[in-house]
Formats: structure tokens, C-alpha cells, sequence
């Protein structure tokens, strides 16, 4: 292997994830999503009555609150209801229940890298688990590059530290559609090759950048099974849950 | 049905244009993408005009004005000592801070904050920080005892899109304008301003950095966002198109072409391979015209 891992991972190892839905009692729709010990919770709240100033109201609005670990919330954690908001806005149908507000709510558990993925896969479960009209369901990876110029999944907050350059992708899971062709677009690319989110930190060649990209969707489309999986269970076992 | 679908059929023949461009904004829009113009006249892959005049704010110790089309970004630098972090005692530190006040666009409230200000402040820093530009050993003046603290305030006087690229120019443009101020060790072992009134008298001591008065900047980096609409790229969006068409991504590069930041916060277009390309194609242009620009405000400034 080219590259040693700290905790002894091959380079295209995620860490296990685990995900549980409905973990909060009183929010409409809640999840947790765990990728080794980065743990996120995400609660949704509504969709309630009228949008906030600057909002268009002939769409719903939706309003991110992070909450992070410890302290208050500062500038990155603006970013990040940012990037948040602005993904999650782009996978739900928002002309469903216009002149409405959904907050999602996320609070950081643990942080061991690869935090804004982690919440966004939370997020994402949590929009499922209240029953929100999503067009598709948004999956996040974090790949990073390594000084030598290989490219490592999922980095714990070690190695995010210590690496040249990371990137974090949001890719949309691949649809299962009764028309054969039913996910591909026009261009005859398939849908969940597009980019939804795409956050960079460091510097790298443009290739790189391509190289991670390849990676990630390759990663993105295991994550994207795991997450139709898991929400099949739930459905199953869960009938209660209504409204 | 047929007709209006190809955007011929659409009121736009029976009222005036601006009426037209308020109640239809995205056709309007659509309509000139079809003739691969834009409202302003410019082509699809073109910048705004770009002006840059380093020196603006005389009592900072760097300062620039950035303008793209009518963006208009103030940056300033304040030096001040510090004592370095245990963890860096050879390091000086930068603060970075952009500021979006209520002059600078209809959307923002006096009073309370504007939602954007907080999310480029971090973008900024973390692209300055990131890109290698500046080296913080450079801003040490006694190992371990002293170090420049720059403090770069960034001020939006006029919101009109682009706001990132705008103000990731005023401040390296600032910081290329950036004169450290000359200071000595006083008798205490304190580190004190040589003050411009005092330059007349013969110094009771020796200045600490005589000689390095200017940062080096390595590999600058330059922004462009792009709007991604169907399979339109408009460079260099202006406040309006962002607002019609929400997919923004913002590529940052340095002089060597480096990618430092491509930044997609979501938007209702999917990114795909061929469209980052052209993106980045784009951007690789705008650089050259971006270190063309700074190089000849640097000039300007020397000749004067």
C-alpha cells in the first residue's frame, strides 16, 4: 500500500456508518448519522406557516440552525448553515408547500473529520424520516489528497490536518426510475454524475481535483445504496409514523 | 403551446422591454442566452470591466479599491504588534474580515447583519491562508517575543454580484500595497512605532526591520464565480442574474494555475465534468487579465 493510514484503513476505505432515524421524539423528523466518531444529530422542524424576510414566498423556505459541539457559533459554523442550506434547497421540491419554513437543526456530537458530509447525510435522512418532498436524496463524501498525490477517502480529523488539500462533494443518489433511461439526462450523462455541493480547502492541480471527483462518485454510489437500504428498513418496521 | 415554448410567443411583443424584463425575469434572461448576449451587452464568458487603485485609505498601512463593473470592495490592512502563540513563537498572525454595510445593497438591513457578510469573511480566509500567498514567518520581529498582527478589513460599498471575486482582489491588492512600518526595541525591551513626527531626530535606537519593509507574494490567487444555467456559463454574474439564476460556483486559482478553491454551494443545476472544465477554462483567462490588472496598479503606484 502506498499509503499508511493511522488507523490502518486502504485508501478507499470509508469509515463504518451507522444511521438511525427518528432518534428525536418531539421533531417531525429526526436522524443520526455516524461515520467512525464523527457523529451528527439532525431534527426538522415543519413546515411551518410563512418565510422569513428575503425569502421568496411563492417557495417553501428552508432555515438551517448548526449547533456546534461546545461554544458558540461563529463564522465557520455560518458556512456551514450556508453550504447547507443552499444543498438541501437544491434536492427538495420546494413549490410543494410554498410560503412555508423547514428549520433542520444540527447538532455536532463528535467531531473526527469530515464533519459538513456527516451532517449533510444526516440532514438528508432527517428531510426523509419527516416526510418532506425531496426530488432525490444528496449524498456526501469527503476525499482528501495526500502530499505524494494520492487521493484517501473519509479522512479522520487528523488527517484532514495533515493533508496538502481536501475536498467535500455532494453528488445526488441514482434514481431507480420505471423509464429504462429514466436517470439520464439529455446530454446522455447520468444524473448522479452531476456536482450538487462542491467545497475545496487547499491547494492542487486542476487533475487532482478530477481525480478526487472520480473518486468520490465511485464512493458516493456505495454510501447511495447504503442510505436506500437503511431508509427500506425503517419504512418497513415503522408504520406509525405518520404526520 | 408549441410556439411559446420556444420562447417566441411570450406577452414579450406586446409590452415594453422593462416591464417584460420585471414579470418574466428567467425568460428575459433565456432570451438573451439565445442569442448568447447578455442584458448588459456583454458576451456569455466575459468579465466586467475591472479597474484597481492601490492606496486609497492614506492612514491604513495598505489599502486598495476593487472594482468589476459596479462591485466596488474597499480593502484595508492595520499592522499591529502582538505577542506570537506558544505553538508559533515565529509566525505573525492575519485577521481577516469582510463587511457588508447597509449601503451597499437593498437587501441589507441597517443594524443587522447581512447574511452573506460572515460566509465570504471565511471563504476569504480561508483562500488567503490556504493558497500559500503570504508566508507568516515573514511577519516576525523578535522570535518569540513579537509579531505583526495584520488586521485586513474588507468593505463592500457596492453589492452588484461577484462579491467573492471582488474582494479576494481588494485584499491581495492590499496586501501587494502593504508597507510594514519601521519600529525598534526601546530600553524596556519593547517593541515601539517609529513615528513619522520623531524621523527628524537622530533614533536612540536601532530599528528592528529596516530592511524588510514589503511581504513577498508567492503565487497570487484570483477568483471568477460563473452562473451554471442549462448549459449556459455566464462569467462574472451581476446581483440580478444571481439572484434569477441561482447556480454559483466560484473557481480560484493561482498565478501557476493552481486550483485553490472551487466552491458549489448547492444550486438547482447538477455540475458535471465538461461544465467544471469550461469553468476552469474561463477562470485560467481571467487570471491573466486579474495579475495583468494588479501588476499595472503596482506600476502606477511606483511611478507616483
Amino acid at each position: 500500500m502506498e499509503v499508511d493510514r493511522a488507523d490502518g484503513r486502504t485508501p478507499n476505505q470509508r469509515r463504518p456508518v451507522v444511521c438511525t432515524r427518528g432518534v428525536l421524539h418531539r421533531a417531525h423528523g429526526s436522524a443520526s448519522w455516524a461515520q467512525g466518531d464523527t457523529k451528527v444529530i439532525a431534527a426538522v422542524y415543519g413546515p411551518k406557516a410563512g418565510t422569513k424576510k428575503n425569502e421568496n414566498p411563492e417557495k417553501a423556505c428552508i432555515e438551517v440552525i448548526w449547533k456546534p459541539k461546545t461554544g458558540q457559533s461563529g463564522k465557520p459554523e455560518r458556512e456551514y448553515e450556508m453550504v447547507l442550506k443552499k444543498t438541501l434547497q437544491s434536492i427538495c421540491l420546494l413549490n410543494v408547500h410554498p410560503n412555508t419554513t423547514t428549520t433542520i437543526v444540527i447538532q455536532v456530537v463528535n467531531d473526527d473529520g469530515a464533519l459538513l458530509p456527516c451532517a449533510i447525510n444526516a440532514a438528508c435522512s432527517a428531510l426523509v424520516d419527516a416526510g418532506i418532498p425531496l426530488k432525490h436524496l444528496a449524498v456526501a463524501i469527503c476525499c482528501c489528497m495526500v502530499e505524494s498525490g494520492h487521493v484517501i477517502l473519509d479522512p479522520s480529523k487528523l488527517e484532514e490536518q495533515n493533508m496538502k488539500a481536501f475536498v467535500y462533494l455532494v453528488f445526488p443518489n441514482s434514481i431507480i426510475s420505471v423509464l429504462p433511461d429514466g436517470s439520464k439526462r439529455p446530454g446522455g450523462e447520468a444524473m448522479e454524475h452531476g456536482i450538487i455541493t462542491s467545497v475545496t480547502h487547499g491547494v492542487m492541480a486542476v487533475d487532482d481535483y478530477f481525480s478526487c471527483v472520480k473518486l468520490g462518485r465511485a464512493a458516493a454510489a456505495e454510501l447511495s445504496d447504503f442510505v436506500r437500504n437503511s431508509l427500506k428498513l425503517k419504512a418497513g418496521n415503522d408504520p406509525s409514523k405518520v404526520g | 403551446m408549441v410556439e411559446s415554448a420556444k420562447g417566441m410567443n411570450d406577452l414579450s411583443s406586446e409590452m415594453e422591454v422593462d416591464a417584460f424584463r420585471r414579470l418574466f425575469p428567467l425568460r428575459f434572461h433565456e432570451r438573451h442566452l439565445l442569442e448568447s448576449v447578455r442584458p448588459d451587452a456583454r458576451p456569455l464568458g466575459k468579465a466586467r470591466d475591472t479597474s484597481l487603485a492601490l492606496g486609497a485609505v492614506a492612514s491604513a498601512d495598505g489599502s486598495a479599491l476593487a472594482k468589476i463593473g459596479s462591485t466596488t470592495m474597499l480593502a484595508a490592512i492595520k499592522m499591529e504588534v502582538m505577542t506570537p502563540a506558544k505553538e508559533t513563537p515565529d509566525e505573525g498572525c492575519i485577521a481577516i474580515e469582510f463587511h457588508m454595510p447597509a449601503i451597499c445593497s437593498p437587501i441589507v438591513r441597517p443594524g443587522r447583519p447581512a447574511e452573506a457578510a460572515p460566509v465570504v469573511s471565511k471563504q476569504l480566509s480561508d483562500t488567503i491562508v490556504s493558497s500559500g500567498m503570504l508566508d507568516l514567518k515573514e511577519l516576525s520581529l523578535v522570535s518569540g517575543k513579537a509579531a505583526w498582527m495584520a488586521y485586513l478589513d474588507i468593505y463592500c460599498l457596492d453589492a452588484d454580484g461577484a462579491l467573492f471575486d471582488a474582494a479576494l482582489l481588494a485584499a491581495v491588492a492590499a496586501f501587494s500595497h502593504l508597507q510594514i512600518p519601521v519600529v525598534s526595541l526601546n530600553d524596556d525591551g519593547r517593541i515601539v512605532v517609529f513615528s513619522k513626527e520623531s524621523e527628524g531626530e537622530k533614533p536612540k535606537n536601532k530599528p528592528v526591520n529596516e530592511e524588510k519593509r514589503k511581504l513577498k507574494l508567492r503565487s497570487i490567487p484570483f477568483g471568477l464565480t460563473c452562473i451554471i444555467h442549462k448549459n449556459y456559463i455566464l462569467a462574472d454574474p451581476t446581483a440580478e442574474e444571481e439572484s434569477i439564476m441561482e447556480t454559483l460556483i466560484t473557481i480560484v486559482l493561482d498565478s501557476s494555475y493552481q486550483l485553490v478553491s472551487l466552491y458549489k454551494p448547492g444550486g438547482p443545476a447538477l455540475a458535471y465534468q465538461p461544465i467544471i472544465q469550461d469553468c476552469i477554462a474561463l477562470s485560467r483567462q481571467r487570471v491573466g487579465e486579474l495579475q495583468t490588472i494588479l501588476n499595472e496598479a503596482i506600476c502606477d503606484m511606483e511611478v507616483d
